[in-house]
């Protein structure tokens, strides 16, 4: 069995992120991390996880070297994973992995060198798609999502974008296992974001559990409140995700069902265009409030 | 004088950098960089102070809970809100920190550092039944062995059974903190990056079968960290005791306190708390905490230098990239203008010198099994050690917490938005002391700041010359082989830095080599 696996290398860099993205991932159920690094998480098939710094063996320029020996050795034949915003004011000097040289190489220049000859890059959380938090107003290191990036220099790679900040395990795992299963998804299977429609398909404002409130007029006025939550700043009803019906930490609660509402984590408007996060700045006809 | 540099640190949180300078094998002197720069105060600046809890979580996505209490605390306290958390809201508070703290100290301990002391290639020769440890033995049998090679070779010391034991508690640690993340959620909303802790108290309300479902995902963290994690820290330890005379560092430690116990007191830095606050040295004498003795020198930082020794509630943040002499993208905070270490060490020491009877015998019982004095504690083992007693400390208190909730009382209180106040808000997060500090003008932010745990740890030298925590534990290290630099990394480690959190705030360029250095 062991000769007919086939190994799929991995690289992950981690640009300007908080770490939440990777520590969200390493709560999978089914299958579990383990399950997707150290198992064939598809028969026959095996993630094999060279580079990522929070989780490697191996320190300093032995940990960058077998990411590098990985694009030379593999070319087009790995997947790139990124999770962060690339900072990429003032020729990316907010932001570097590792050095060469002894000069210290930045996200920018690493995420394009590994970007070329990648099979495909997955952009992973909203920082990473589009921009997240890190390029909120005033940007003060001009960080960019991948997409946005690879575009401006011309790269053709195809990019799939996992968002969400930090995005649910199972749409990066669910995202990885097409990967292997289908090979890269076609256009009809992306949204115009370039997120997967099975995750990615439904606003949330459709499936949430508070909609009957809604379209009852029945609105919470303050924080534990039974009720809608969209006069306390609910973003669902612009946002794209399965929260709701697929829920978070196995399936025991979700943002909306503790009551602090959607941030529209996964959006591209976060976190600018969703501000304040507490206010209602959705305009939408609702009945009037009955509570 | 040979270097080592060693860029980038991994298995920590965020981009680091260390360089040493080493004499006959002596560490003469140290470097710690964050390597990355994202400008959150800036990007706070202006906006609806609610959001500052949702974003300044986003500053770390390992310790969020942590970010999360502490900007509400600080918003309570410019809201007027801070005596007026209902009790369950409070309780909640407590328990979402503490079940979150509890499986950050599991997964600190084997995901981050245990691959410093565990051999995982031994399963190879493994010939049993567990499964985990059958189904790593068919990964190396593979031959691809990433992500758990290349890494340093030489000083694995761990017994056989005793090294795959640790490799099975390893997956099995995946699971156990995992379950922690769900008890997180079921006060949260989601974790990372939860959604209903607010100033003001919390979005979410207890109901019985939460707290019955809290109550045994907790109840099994509690059987991980007596039956597993402790004696595993204790295993190691044994095999590698000489890492208790290693890495004493500056010997100040510096705590703010967690997990309230009232919320009457609006003076957090007085209130009663499960861990207590203030400072100690190696006399074990507690010194009550003075916030206002709280500086950030920038010497060796590049700022200006008349930015330097502001108290952080007037903190400012003026690059100066050409000024000579400095090294480094953080500040250096000091207290009364000295160093002080942060993290479970200061948090035990500290609640241990306040003659607290559970901690006293936790420390105590750990002590006498080494046969060792508290001076041993300020060391790397040390560090581990009060970790992992740190974690069963809360997760014992945790249980009572859970059955003070009342289903059906609230767990939040109204508050109107002031036009202009100040806050401040201060816990022990799981690395250590968390503060954050507002200034609110029109409903808008018009200043914050965070001062967080690795940047007391891993600061640079101040404006007197005296190197930061990390810095002082690494000089005066004897390394065996400077190829592979175990003792380096397993320094560094065992303060669980956190670099996202520690230069959220620096700016990029230069370094004392003239080389276009990138942060
Ligand atoms: S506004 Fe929010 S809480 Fe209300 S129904 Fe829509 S998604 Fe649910
Ligand atoms: S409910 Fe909204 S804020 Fe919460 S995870 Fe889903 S998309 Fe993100």
């Amino acid at each position: 069995m062991d000769s007919k696996t086939i190994e799929y290398p991995v690289i992950w860099l981690q640009c300007a992120t908080c770490t939440g993205c990777l520590i969200s991932i390493l709560n999978s159920v089914s299958p579990t991390i383990k399950n997707v690094l150290i198992d064939e998480v598809i028969p026959g098939k095996h993630v094999n996880l060279r580079f990522n710094a929070t989780v490697m063996a191996g320190a300093g320029d032995l940990a960058i070297a077998i990411a590098e020996e990985t694009v030379k050795k593999v070319k087009g034949g790995y997947l790139l994973i990124v999770d962060g915003s690339i900072p990429t004011a003032k020729n990316g000097v907010y932001g570097s992995i590792g050095e060469r040289n002894h000069q210290p190489v930045s996200m920018v220049e690493r995420v394009i060198e590994f970007s070329r000859d990648a099979l495909a890059v997955m952009a992973v959380g909203t920082c990473a798609t589009f921009g997240g938090i890190p390029a909120a107003a005033p940007n003060p290191t001009g960080c960019q999502g991948l997409k946005e990036l690879l575009e401006s220099k011309g790269i053709k790679t195809p990019v799939i974008n996992v968002a969400g900040c930090p995005p649910h395990p199972d749409w990066f795992v669910g995202t990885v296992a097409s990967l292997l299963l289908s090979g890269l998804p076609s256009a009809d299977q992306l949204d115009d974001f370039g997120r997967p429609l099975t995750f990615y398909g439904k606003l949330i404002h459709e499936n949430c559990q508070r909609r009957a409130y809604f379209d009852e007029g029945k609105f919470a006025k303050k924080h534990g409140d039974p009720g809608c939550l969209y006069e306390l700043g609910c973003k669902g009803p612009i946002t794209y995700a399965d929260c709701p019906t697929r829920l978070w930490n196995t399936g025991v609660n979700w943002c909306v069902g503790s009551g602090g509402g959607c941030h529209g984590c996964t959006q591209p408007e976060f976190p600018d265009l969703v501000s304040p996060l507490y206010v209602k700045t959705i305009e939408i006809e609702t009945a009037p409030n009955k509570l | 004088m040979g270097k080592i540099v060693i860029v980038p640190i991994t298995r920590i949180e965020g981009h680091l950098k260390i360089e040493c300078l080493v004499e006959n094998g002596i560490i003469k002197e140290a470097r710690s960089s964050g390597m990355l720069f994202r400008g959150f105060e800036i990007i706070l600046r202006g906006r609806d102070p609610r959001d500052a809890q949702i974003i300044t979580q986003r500053i770390c996505g390992v310790c969020n809970v942590c970010h999360a209490m502490a900007s509400t605390f600080n918003l309570d306290s410019a809201f007027g809100l801070a005596d007026k958390i209902p009790d369950n809201g409070r309780i909640m508070r407590n328990l979402a920190a503490g079940l979150h703290v509890v499986q950050d100290h599991i997964l600190h301990f084997y995901h981050l550092a245990a691959l410093d002391y565990v051999d995982v290639t031994k399963v190879a020769k493994y010939e049993g039944s567990d499964a985990d440890l059958n189904s790593i033995k068919a990964f190396i049998g593979r031959g691809e062995l990433g992500p758990f090679v290349p890494r340093y070779e030489g000083d694995y010391r761990l017994p056989d059974d005793v090294d795959r034991a640790a490799v099975s508690h390893y997956v099995k640690a995946l699971e156990i903190r995992r379950k922690g993340h769900e008890a997180v959620a079921m006060l949260t909303g989601r974790i990372p990056h939860t959604a209903s802790i607010v100033p003001g108290g919390m979005a979410e309300v207890p109901t019985v079968d939460k707290i019955a479902s809290i109550l045994w995902r907790l109840n099994e963290l509690r059987s991980f960290v007596d039956n597993v994690y402790l004696p595993d820290v204790l295993a190691v330890a044994g095999v590698y005791s000489d890492y208790f005379q290693i890495g004493a560092g500056c010997q100040n430690l510096l705590a703010y306190g967690a997990y309230d116990l009232e919320g009457k007191n609006p003076d957090y830095t007085r209130r009663q708390r499960l861990f207590q606050q203030g400072t100690i040295s190696a006399d074990l004498k507690l010194q009550p905490l003075d916030l206002s003795k709280i500086t950030e020198e920038v010497r060796h930082s590049w700022y200006e230098s008349n930015t330097s020794k502001l108290h952080p509630s007037t903190g400012k943040t003026v690059p100066a990239d050409e000024k000579s002499g400095a090294y480094s993208w953080l500040k250096a905070p000091r207290y009364g203008g000295r160093v002080y270490e942060v993290g479970p060490l200061a948090q035990m020491v500290t609640t241990y010198a306040s003659g607290n009877p559970k901690v006293k015998s936790l420390v105590d019982s750990t002590l006498a099994h080494f046969k060792a004095t508290p001076a041993a504690l300020f060391s790397v083992l040390g560090r581990h050690a009060a970790r992992a007693l740190a974690a069963k400390y809360v997760a014992d208190a945790m249980g009572e917490w859970l059955l003070q909730l009342k289903p059906g009382e609230p767990t939040f209180v109204p508050y109107e938005l002031p036009e202009e106040a100040q806050g401040v808000g201060i816990i022990d997060a799981a690395r250590g002391a968390l503060g954050h500090w507002i200034e609110i003008k029109e409903k808008k932010i018009a200043n914050y700041q965070c001062v967080v745990p690795t940047t007391w740890n891993a600061s640079p030298r101040d404006d007197s010359g005296t190197p930061g925590a990390i810095e002082q534990a690494l000089t005066g290290t004897r390394v065996k082989d400077e190829a592979n630099p175990f003792e380096i990394v397993r320094i560094v480690r065992a303060f669980d830095p956190c670099i996202a959190c520690a230069v959220h705030l620096i700016t990029p360029k230069g370094n004392e080599l003239g080389r276009f250095r990138i942060y």
